[in-house]
């Protein structure tokens, strides 16, 4: 009986879950399509620089490209020790 | 001079070689000048799919290594005035598609037809890139499925990169979606990505749908382009396929699923 299915709380069709996980993975594989290859080389040399200065750990440092439309979004997020960007700042 | 369209996908078994008989049929029943060449080097198909598999002496193979001339190679097809089949090598590998061979070939049938349909291999290596490379435009056949729809993401990805006119920055290759094997029941029912689902993730604009039918089997059975089967929603959805790349407004047919009589399920055949 389909009468009460109302009431039922709605589950999402196999064709939603198709859906989100195929734009969460192109959206993914699309932006590693369009220069992947220099990010990690970006993030090594950054890494080097930063250290130049502060006490960093190698994986203290996040590079990203993000797409958005027609433009892209470089985000770099370093993560310092407490009292590092202190001891840079003398 | 001609248009050369490239029929791809990236993944196997979704109707690319169907899809290049019917179009080709069907733009020559249009009176245009066509061609559909075979580009899957060692897995020779479209020659039976068209029907002219007793037909082949020379192949695409031959013409390159210049064994052979383009007129020899060429079959015409019986059924259809205007209607040429370009048959590929059984024995050799896609390797044998050597560039300045193939510029070669395609120069020659640009000078010679209105459309040069070139039925792509599936995959993303040698065969499947000569194929695409001298495309004005391409017809990206997807079957509603994950697999599928990832794959032609690929492929439309790679005309944009690799495509003669993407390496002469010239004007980008038209992009077509072609949904295959559509099962508008299947979607009412949640269980199938639907048609607005796919143009929504590809952002390409659609070219038609054709619905699954047990037409396709029979005509392929038989060596008949779908297209010329009357009886059948795929060849109909082709048609509709056709008249759309050439530039007319065709109504969406078998989008919704159909309402069979009573007699009609009892006794009816897709």
């Amino acid at each position: 009986m389909r009468l009460f299915e109302f009431l039922l709380p709605r589950r999402p069709t196999s064709a939603t879950v198709a859906k989100e996980r195929l734009q969460l993975v192109l959206a993914h594989e699309r932006a590693s399509r369009t220069g992947p290859d220099f990010l990690p080389a970006l993030q090594r040399d950054l890494l080097a620089i930063v250290r130049k200065y502060v006490q960093a750990d190698e994986d203290a440092i996040e590079v990203r490209l993000d797409r958005t439309g027609n433009a892209s979004v470089l985000e770099i997020n370093v993560e310092l020790p407490i009292g590092a960007a202190a001891r840079a700042a003398v | 001079m001609a248009t050369v369209i490239v029929v791809t996908s990236g993944k196997g078994g979704v109707g690319k070689t169907t899809t290049s008989a019917a179009m080709a049929t069907g733009l020559a029943l249009r009176g245009h000048k066509t061609v559909v060449i075979d580009f899957d080097v060692g897995l020779r198909n479209l020659d039976l799919v068209m029907g002219c598999e007793r037909r082949v002496v020379f192949d695409f193979i031959n013409v390159i290594n210049g064994d052979a001339k383009l007129n020899q190679a060429l079959i015409r097809d019986k059924r259809i005035e205007k209607l040429y089949v370009f048959p590929t090598s059984q024995t050799r590998d896609k390797d044998a598609l050597r560039r300045e061979g193939v510029d070669r070939v395609m120069g020659e049938l640009r000078n010679e037809f209105d459309y040069i349909i070139c039925d792509s291999p599936a995959g993303i290596e040698h065969g499947a890139l000569s194929a695409l490379y001298h495309a004005d435009q391409a017809i990206i056949v997807t079957n509603p499925e994950v697999s599928s729809v990832r794959d032609s993401d690929r492929i439309i990805g790679i005309l944009a990169a690799k495509s003669r006119r993407a390496e002469r920055k010239e004007d980008p290759v038209g992009v077509h979606l072609l949904l295959t094997r559509y099962s508008p029941a299947r979607v009412q029912r949640g269980e199938m990505l639907s048609i607005e689902d796919v143009k929504e993730i590809l952002s390409v604009p659609l070219l038609g749908i054709i619905p699954e039918s047990e037409s396709v089997l029979r005509a392929s059975n038989t060596g008949m382009p779908v297209i010329l089967d009357p009886a059948s929603p795929a060849g109909r959805a082709y048609e509709d396929a056709v008249a759309r790349f050439l530039g007319e407004q065709r109504e969406l047919r078998f989008a919704r699923p159909e309402r069979r009589g009573f007699i009609r399920t009892l006794f009816g055949r897709a």
